[in-house]
């Protein structure tokens, strides 16, 4: 069982990477990106073949973030540029990264068995590969919130808040509202990709199907963050994507343990999100009469006379 | 200041919907001119406003603010030279954006934005004193998100960015209307405020003929896409509500009887 639960955990952080990509663009740009599905599958598909071909692990999955970070930015033209609406582009972006993923790999799956990865470190210290996925995994999660807490505090980071948040207004405080959103997806798929390159490595193959879904699985996991963990602040907001990442991993897990058949776990995390999308509405349901407003709560506006 | 040449815009071009919003349009304005807009509906303010700050391309002529030729830039080159309030209070600030981080946007505008940290300390305290003029308690809330802001406070603060760095240009459209009149009367003062202290040139939509009247060294009424009245100094001092109608039916040939025109 801790094993399970060990495993979960792992497979969570790596994970995360790729939530906190889908929440830059789903929560502070206010688009919901499907270049997302091909990039992590491309991020799978660069580290994994650049390791085979003898490229360091560390050097692939930096190529993997570029990689992404050129879907993003094909993704951020077709929209901003040709006009064509974010989900469209997204999509576009996806079903083209099909096929370039399979050009990358030269077949639709790539093995990485007894190749160096970028757990090999941690392994050849003496841990398992659970063990290592996992503290690997937390040094980059690390270093991805403290490197986007800083960004976003950033007057770059800042005007692509804005952007996300109300375009009429950053266009009015000179904000290059177009920049900003390329620049968001470029950060974004750059991040999913990574994620990927991580993943593939851990379970050491790449596979072009393994993108398949993952939009909804990032979705998934930032509402379970977002109800559970909160999002008072940006920091906690960040902490809160990791911990939900996490907790959905485990929920896998645990449905899976319980007896479900692995076949059925896209339509079960289909079933959540719906239900975590339409929490709010089922709120409404459960409450049809608000508190009444008390009498002497009338005067509560009272900074000034507006 | 600014100087509008000629200007024309078309909607829908080729449909049965067509409309020549802007006609000709040609004025200049000279720095420190404070300029009230009046018309009906669908006179062309807004449209001109938008026109100006590069919402809306022109279809002909050319626009120069502080000799600029502006007519190609693009809405968020202009933003430099353009401070803007907007009708809808949600329209002018980001919501899920504290205060001051409003403000640090606002005093960044027309700047390059770098990787340097969005907002600084010594900032803070220039806001606080800032806010502070509104007089509306908003100095101790600095972090607190504008969506929780009252539409009167947001439009507060949206004056405030907008002038925060000195624009070359003020443009207000229609800025007080979506509030209650003893809001607006408010805003509209703290406006008349800000524009008599940093002496900025200025143009504001208003569909209220007293407040057009009472403000401003300058008035300007629209129809049909034309400017049809441009009167200024001691003409406009003396000016009153029914001149204007009467102005109005002369020169447009219909009954200005707009509800919202003699509603006040």
């Amino acid at each position: 069982m801790l094993q399970i639960i060990l495993g979960a955990i792992s497979q969570g952080l790596l994970w995360a990477v790729m939530t906190i990509g889908v929440y830059i663009t789903y929560r502070i740009l206010d688009i919901a990106d499907l270049t997302v599905e091909g990039s992590i599958t491309m991020g799978a598909a660069i580290a994994a073949y650049s390791i085979y071909t003898g490229v360091s692990p560390y050097e692939a999955t930096l190529l993997a973030l570029l990689g992404g970070m050129l879907a993003g930015l094909v993704t951020g033209l077709l929209h901003t540029q040709l006009k064509i609406p974010a989900l469209l582009a997204g999509i576009l972006t996806m079903i083209a990264l099909y096929s370039v993923n399979l050009r990358i790999m030269g077949k639709a799956n790539l093995s990485l068995l007894r190749m160096d990865t970028v757990y090999s470190l941690f392994e050849n210290m003496g841990l398992s590969r659970v063990n290592s996925v996992i503290v690997m995994g937390m040094l980059c999660v690390a270093a991805i919130v403290c490197i986007l807490y800083w960004f976003f505090g950033t007057e770059i980071g800042c005007a692509i808040r804005a952007t996300g948040n109300n375009p009429q207004m950053a266009r009015a405080q000179g904000i290059n509202t177009k920049t900003m959103i390329i620049l968001g997806l470029i950060i974004s798929n750059g991040l999913v990709a990574v994620s990927g390159a991580l993943i593939a490595q851990s379970q050491s193959f790449a596979d072009v199907q393994m993108g398949i879904g993952s939009i909804v699985i990032g979705l998934a996991s930032v509402i379970i963050g977002e109800v559970l963990f909160g999002k008072r602040n940006f920091f906690n907001c960040l902490v809160s994507l990791v911990l939900g990442a996490i907790t959905y991993r485990v929920i896998i897990a645990l449905v899976l343990k319980m007896g479900m058949p692995a076949n059925d776990l896209k339509l079960f995390t289909a079933i959540t999100v719906t239900i975590a999308l339409a929490l709010p509405v089922f709120k409404d349901y459960l409450r049809p009469l608000k508190k009444p407003i008390k009498e002497d709560m009338q005067g509560v506006n009272s900074q000034g006379s507006i | 200041m600014l100087t509008v040449k000629g200007v024309y815009k078309r909607f829908h071009e080729g449909t049965v919907n067509e409309k020549l919003a802007l006609s000709n349009i040609s004025f200049t304005l000279e720095e420190g001119d404070f300029v009230t807009l009046i018309g009906g509906n669908g006179a062309g303010k807004s449209t001109l406003l938008n026109c100006i700050a590069g919402v809306y391309e022109i279809d002909q002529g050319s626009i120069y603010i502080d000799g600029i030729d502006v007519t190609k830039l693009s809405e968020y080159r202009r933003a430099g030279l353009i401070g803007r309030v907007f009708q809808d209070p949600m329209m002018g600030t980001a919501a899920n954006m504290g205060i001051e981080e409003n403000l640090a946007l606002a005093f960044r505008r027309g700047k390059r934005r770098t990787l340097s940290w969005g907002i600084s300390n010594q900032e803070r305290e220039q806001y606080k004193e800032l806010l502070k003029t509104l007089d509306l308690g908003l100095e101790s809330r600095l972090g607190a998100k504008v969506g929780l802001l009252s539409g009167g406070q947001r439009q507060a603060l949206t004056l405030l960015m907008a002038t925060l760095k000195k624009p070359k240009l003020l443009l207000l459209d229609e800025h007080t209307a979506a509030l209650d009149p003893k809001t607006a009367e408010k805003v509209l003062k703290l406006s008349d405020q800000f524009i008599n202290k940093g002496h900025l040139t200025t143009l504001m939509v208003t569909h209220n003929m007293r407040h057009a009247i009472k403000y401003g060294n300058r008035l300007m009424m629209m129809y049909d896409g034309r400017v049809i009245l441009d009167i200024r100094g001691e003409e406009k001092q003396k000016i009153t509500v029914e001149d204007l109608l009467q102005r109005f039916g002369q020169v447009s040939g219909e009954e200005f009887a707009n509800d919202r025109v003699l509603l006040s």
